[in-house]
């Protein structure tokens, strides 16, 4: 049986099948309205996400299988003290696939060790959000036409983002990628990163301000500055801005550059962006439920 | 300088770094185990200045040479037989240890949830990293 826990547990070319299947799903909703029929998809949300789990929700009500769950710990049996273990147990006697977002690192792969049945991890802490990662992939892949031969920026906290160091680990698979981290000296990407990239011989630099670099960027990965992340409100102050995508910066960047967020958004791109057709992220969204219905087939092993 | 006798059968555990014999001890359970221990601590060493080395009468066979390997992979062990030397064993790094050291994570699940082994992988052989299993940290002594 297999199991979701890291974007790498795939392979590119595994990875290449399931886009190709959300691709067709997309292109062809009709043909898999009843491929889950009599499914039952258990969410197992131990700390709320509106999105991620409507978007679960939603692939599997696409497919016409039903959903049960809960959205918060204090719901569960958790609130009771019951164990990831026992939950997934129980859970496991009454659906046939589960989607589990928990706020300790590593609590999905303690669920799929003791589950029978096929465990997505749907967050766990600030370690893994692979279907987000998928969903970034999926939505690269599908706007830019392939995955390599692009330079992305990525912008913003750089250093906490967990969806920016997936997306990293994940695209290194690639031919063909640059990378430039855009972030203030603050929110840099944490050492391991750059030296996995000097290690594999792929090309990136450091910026802090996103003017410099904008004409050079093929896609834009934007994410949050939070100012709690700063050790001073002067230099939260004096940075904020340099991470605030506008039209301004925009008309600076390739007419072909795609936007990407992981969402939600705040302030780091300005609402007056999302009419320009660069700006990616509502496109990332649904290209988020796709995959997500490609991967429950494909766990499922299910063909249409 | 300080004389410890023979052992007719067991091992010699030897450049154990100084000050770390006491954990090994702990660690490899001989406190549990129905067998005589000799702990020489701080012996003069031509390579390592200091040096920390146990004599242990029980058959090697029962011990989880890879606790060992984690703790110093640099110790060499000799095994004695009839009073001899008739193995010396060279430890590498273990790929995996479990229930041998603890994830300080808070945020890791093994911080709550029962009964849970810790276990580490080795992630990088050369820095000698250790992650954990399920949340990927790196593992440092604290």
């Amino acid at each position: 049986m297999r199991h979701l826990m890291s974007p790498m547990d795939f392979t590119p070319e595994e990875l290449d099948r399931l886009f190709d299947l959300a691709e067709n799903i997309k292109d062809f909703p009709a043909k898999y309205a009843h491929a889950c029929d009599g499914r039952i998809l258990a969410t197992c949300f131990y700390e709320p996400s509106t999105r991620t789990r409507l978007s679960f929700e939603a692939a599997m009500t696409r497919l016409g299988g039903r959903v049960i769950g809960f959205s918060d710990a204090a719901s569960s049996s958790a609130a009771k003290g019951e164990s990831v273990s026992d939950t997934i147990r129980v859970i496991s006697a009454y659906a046939d696939i589960c989607a589990m977002r928990h706020p300790k690192e590593g609590a999905p792969m303690v669920a799929a060790s003791r589950s029978g049945i096929p465990v997505i991890n749907a967050g766990d802490g600030g370690h893994q959000h692979p279907t987000q990662t998928l969903a970034d992939l999926m939505t690269i892949r599908s706007l830019h036409g392939k995955l390599g031969n692009f330079t992305i920026g990525l912008c913003g906290d750089l250093k906490f983002g967990r969806t920016v160091h997936s997306l990293i680990s994940a695209l290194v698979r690639y031919e063909g990628i640059r990378f430039i981290f855009i972030s203030p000296e603050e929110l840099r990407v944490p050492d391991y990163i750059t030296s996995m990239l000097t290690e594999k011989g792929i090309p990136y630099e450091e910026v802090i301000r996103l003017e410099n670099v904008m004409p050079q960027l093929d896609m834009l990965y934007m994410t949050r500055v939070q100012k709690e992340r700063f050790f001073n409100e002067e230099d939260y102050v004096r940075l904020k801005d340099f991470y605030i995508l506008d039209t301004t910066k925009l008309a600076l960047a390739r007419p072909d550059m795609l936007v990407l967020h992981p969402l939600p958004r705040v302030n780091e791109i300005s609402v007056e962006v999302d009419d320009d057709p660069r700006a990616a992220y509502f496109k990332q969204v649904e290209y988020g439920m796709y995959v997500r219905m490609a991967l429950i087939l494909t766990l499922l092993g299910i063909e249409v | 300088m300080l004389n410890v006798g023979k052992i007719e059968e067991g091992f010699v555990l030897d450049h154990i770094q100084a000050g770390k014999s006491m954990s090994i001890y702990e660690h490899l359970g001989l406190a549990e185990k129905d067998c005589t221990v000799a702990m020489i601590m701080n012996a003069r060493s031509q390579v390592m200045g200091k040096k920390d080395i146990l004599k242990v009468e029980c058959d090697i066979e029962t011990l989880d040479l890879d606790v060992l390997a984690f703790i110093d992979h640099n110790i060499t062990i000799n095994v004695i037989k009839n009073g001899e030397i008739v193995e010396k064993r060279v430890l590498s790094l273990p790929k995996e240890v479990k229930n041998v050291i603890r994830c300080h994570n808070p945020r890791c699940i093994t911080s709550i949830e029962q009964g849970l082994p810790h276990i580490f992988v080795l992630a990088d052989e050369e820095k000698e990293i250790y992650r954990c299993k399920y949340c990927e940290e790196k593992y440092s002594e604290k």
